[in-house]
């Protein structure tokens, strides 16, 4: 273990949850506001995106990363989102925030209704019926297309902005603060009791429910925590996109989700801002250039963003399974080392030491000691 | 819920069949607070099997159990916690991705009170729940003298010191029953002798049974013993009867637990 010399107490993080994560909301809002301030319009729709993704990465991140379920539906729970707010601002239109509220609620009950049973299946049948979720929501808006605006979807105006304040900025600004205000309540989250229960119920359900965790209702809270998150990204979305119809929710949009998810590194809230900032730069910038700087043919080069981030992911996930943050958080903890000395390791009690005898039955995991068609 | 009743575990007649095996055959036993009860027998005599059907994860196909006074009828793993019955799983079964203190404050789940609201927004009573428990977990880490390891992850520290974990997270929520399936596999000498002790001081608050193939430590430890053989339990009685019980000699005492393991055909075709 590295021990560094103690930090003077005005720099040290709260120990408080609460406190500590709103502290990083406030440099993150401030940091954003800054950034915005000094970027073209274009930019700033950018950075709306970047703030959308990573809601709906965060939620993906929770569900996957923390809780060990793998969604490849959570593009349809977007377009839940975008739809519910959408169809708001055509029949009831009302205050912007209750609308978002009112998209998210919405996804989060889609959500738990597709949780009940989703959440008794495992890996890949999780991820087929997510998937499924997924074909089946173009297929719905196709068949109801009176309620859902048919080919041409529904138009969605931007919000008005008050006073002087340039649109663009003031939805970039909206946003933002919805992902903030969204990452302190996945942080706080994550530091309770909820979020120790999430990543027992992913490693080991037995030892979970031995320690009274409740697996089944864990599981559904993480699902419909993080389609509430798709929900609002989806609510987000719609109102910079000015427009919700099928095309803006292709499967896709799940997988780069997913690979975003992955690359930010699956599980941490700053991961999914690292995971944002490669599905929005990435595929609409280097993936046109590259296209066109080998003359791909038309059908290749549509789908040169989904090869492209397929590829990488694979790369990803076998190089370097934590993603981004991941790799900072390595790069960190060797610099640490580097700059100081490290204090000689394995200096354990030998009372404490575990002798070498390996008992026959010692490495046996929980599992295996269960019946697997057992009555749960 | 009647704390009061004698038995912190009864169990009577239970029977489990795994296609055509029978695991568990008519099995009785109790286990009141204040005693350590031994389960031993070889490998493969259904002594996990019984601590599955305790907890749940296997249903009897006939029998009757009893925790804390409270018949259990179609009961869940994780309903036992709030039962107060906590165990240990054999191997070590820590969380991989929670750190030792982490670890330990699971087993606090069922005391837990903070909602979803309150931990969603970071709430006073969320995080203060967080922390008491948090101080509680390391005293008991403390107690079992694995104090300096509470953040470091399960994977890096050496077997003794995760099988305490275990132990503290069986612990902190002061179960009345603890079902223990093989604590000291893989333990040293010291370490064992240092469980069997402690284990004796835990006696007065809770009932205990003790599931172990090392018979030293089930015989320095425990109040009274049941052989189980092929799921049919053959012998009950002190350490002393059972150890003077020809049969039980004959099938698994005087030897060494590994020889028994090994000759288990041998003792079963005898
Ligand atoms: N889920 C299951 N399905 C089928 N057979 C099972 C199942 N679980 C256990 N068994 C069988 O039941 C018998 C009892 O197993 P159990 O694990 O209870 O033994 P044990 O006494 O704990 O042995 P050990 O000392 O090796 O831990 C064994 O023959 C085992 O193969
Ligand atoms: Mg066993």
């Amino acid at each position: 273990m590295i021990k560094l010399p103690p930090l003077p107490a005005w720099a040290r993080l709260p120990r408080q949850p609460l406190l500590r994560h709103l502290l990083f909301a406030v440099v993150g809002g401030v940091f954003f506001y800054l950034l915005t301030q000094s970027l073209s319009d274009f930019n700033d729709f950018e950075i709306g995106e970047l703030a959308v993704y990573a809601i709906a990465i965060a939620g993906l991140s929770l569900l996957t990363g923390v809780n060990g379920q793998i969604s490849l539906g959570q593009g349809a729970f977007v377009a839940v989102g975008a739809y519910t707010l959408a169809e708001l601002q055509v029949h009831q239109p009302m205050n912007l925030v209750l609308e978002l509220l009112a998209a998210t609620a919405m996804t989060a009950v889609v959500g738990l209704v597709i949780a009940v049973p989703a959440t008794r299946l495992h890996g890949p049948y999780l991820a087929g019926m997510t998937l499924l979720f997924a074909l089946a929501l173009p297929f719905l808006s196709d068949k109801y297309s009176n309620f859902f605006g048919g080919d041409q979807g529904l138009t969605v105006p931007p919000p008005s902005a008050p006073g002087s304040i340039d649109p663009q900025k003031w939805l970039t600004w909206i946003q933002l603060f919805c992902a903030l205000v969204v990452m302190v309540l996945l942080a706080n989250l994550l530091s309770s009791r909820f979020g120790r229960s999430f990543r027992a119920v992913r490693d080991d359900e037995v030892a979970a429910s031995l320690a009274g965790v409740h697996v089944a209702r864990t599981k559904v809270i993480a699902f419909v925590v993080s389609s509430a998150c798709a929900g609002l990204a989806g609510g987000l979305l719609a109102l910079s996109s000015g427009v919700v119809n099928t095309g803006e929710f292709p499967l896709s949009l799940s997988i780069f989700i997913l690979a975003g998810m992955v690359l930010g590194g699956s599980g941490t809230i700053f991961g999914a801002w690292w995971g944002a900032v490669v599905v929005v730069y990435l595929p609409s910038q280097w993936s046109q250039s590259l296209a066109s700087t080998f003359h791909f043919n038309h059908l290749l080069s549509a789908n040169f963003a989904v090869i492209a981030f397929g590829a990488i992911l694979v790369v990803v996930m076998l190089v370097a399974p934590s993603g981004i943050q991941g790799g900072f958080r390595w790069l960190g903890q060797h610099l640490v080392t580097l700059s100081t000395r490290p204090e000689p390791t394995g200096n354990i009690s030998v009372a404490l030491q575990h002798t070498t005898e390996p008992d026959q039955t010692g490495d046996s995991s929980a599992a295996e000691q269960l019946p697997s068609s057992g009555g749960r | 819920m009647d704390n009061q009743a004698p038995g912190a575990l009864a169990v009577e007649g239970v029977s489990v069949e795994f296609g055509g095996l029978l695991a568990l055959d008519a099995v009785s036993l109790d286990c009141r607070v204040g005693e350590v009860v031994g389960v031993i027998g070889p490998n493969g005599a259904g002594k996990t099997t019984l601590f599955n059907v305790i907890c749940g994860f296997v249903r009897p196909t006939s029998g009757r159990l009893a925790v804390n006074g409270s018949t259990l009828r179609r009961h869940r793993p994780h309903d036992l916690a709030r039962l107060r019955v906590a165990r240990t799983l054999q191997g070590v079964g820590l969380v991989q991705g929670l750190t030792i203190v982490e670890n330990v404050m699971l087993g606090a789940q069922a005391l837990l009170r903070a909602d979803f609201v309150s931990a969603l927004f970071g709430a006073w009573r969320s995080s203060r729940e967080e922390a008491r428990f948090r101080s509680r977990a390391r005293a008991l880490l403390d107690q079992l003298e694995i104090g300096e390891f509470a953040d470091r992850y399960p994977a890096t520290l050496p077997y003794g010191v995760q099988k305490r974990a275990a132990l503290a997270r069986a612990l902190i929520a002061e179960p009345t029953l603890l079902l223990l399936d093989e604590p000291a596999s893989g333990l040293s000498a010291e370490d064992m002798t240092e469980l069997g002790t402690f284990l004796r001081s835990l006696r007065d608050r809770m009932g205990i049974v003790l599931v172990e193939h090392h018979m030293d430590l089930v015989m320095s430890t425990c109040d009274r013993l049941v052989v189980l053989n092929f799921g049919r339990v053959i012998a009950t009685g002190t350490p002393e009867e059972i150890s003077a019980n020809p049969e039980v000699t004959e099938a698994y005492l005087g030897e060494d637990v590994r020889e028994v393991t090994r000759g288990k055909d041998r003792t079963s075709g005898a």
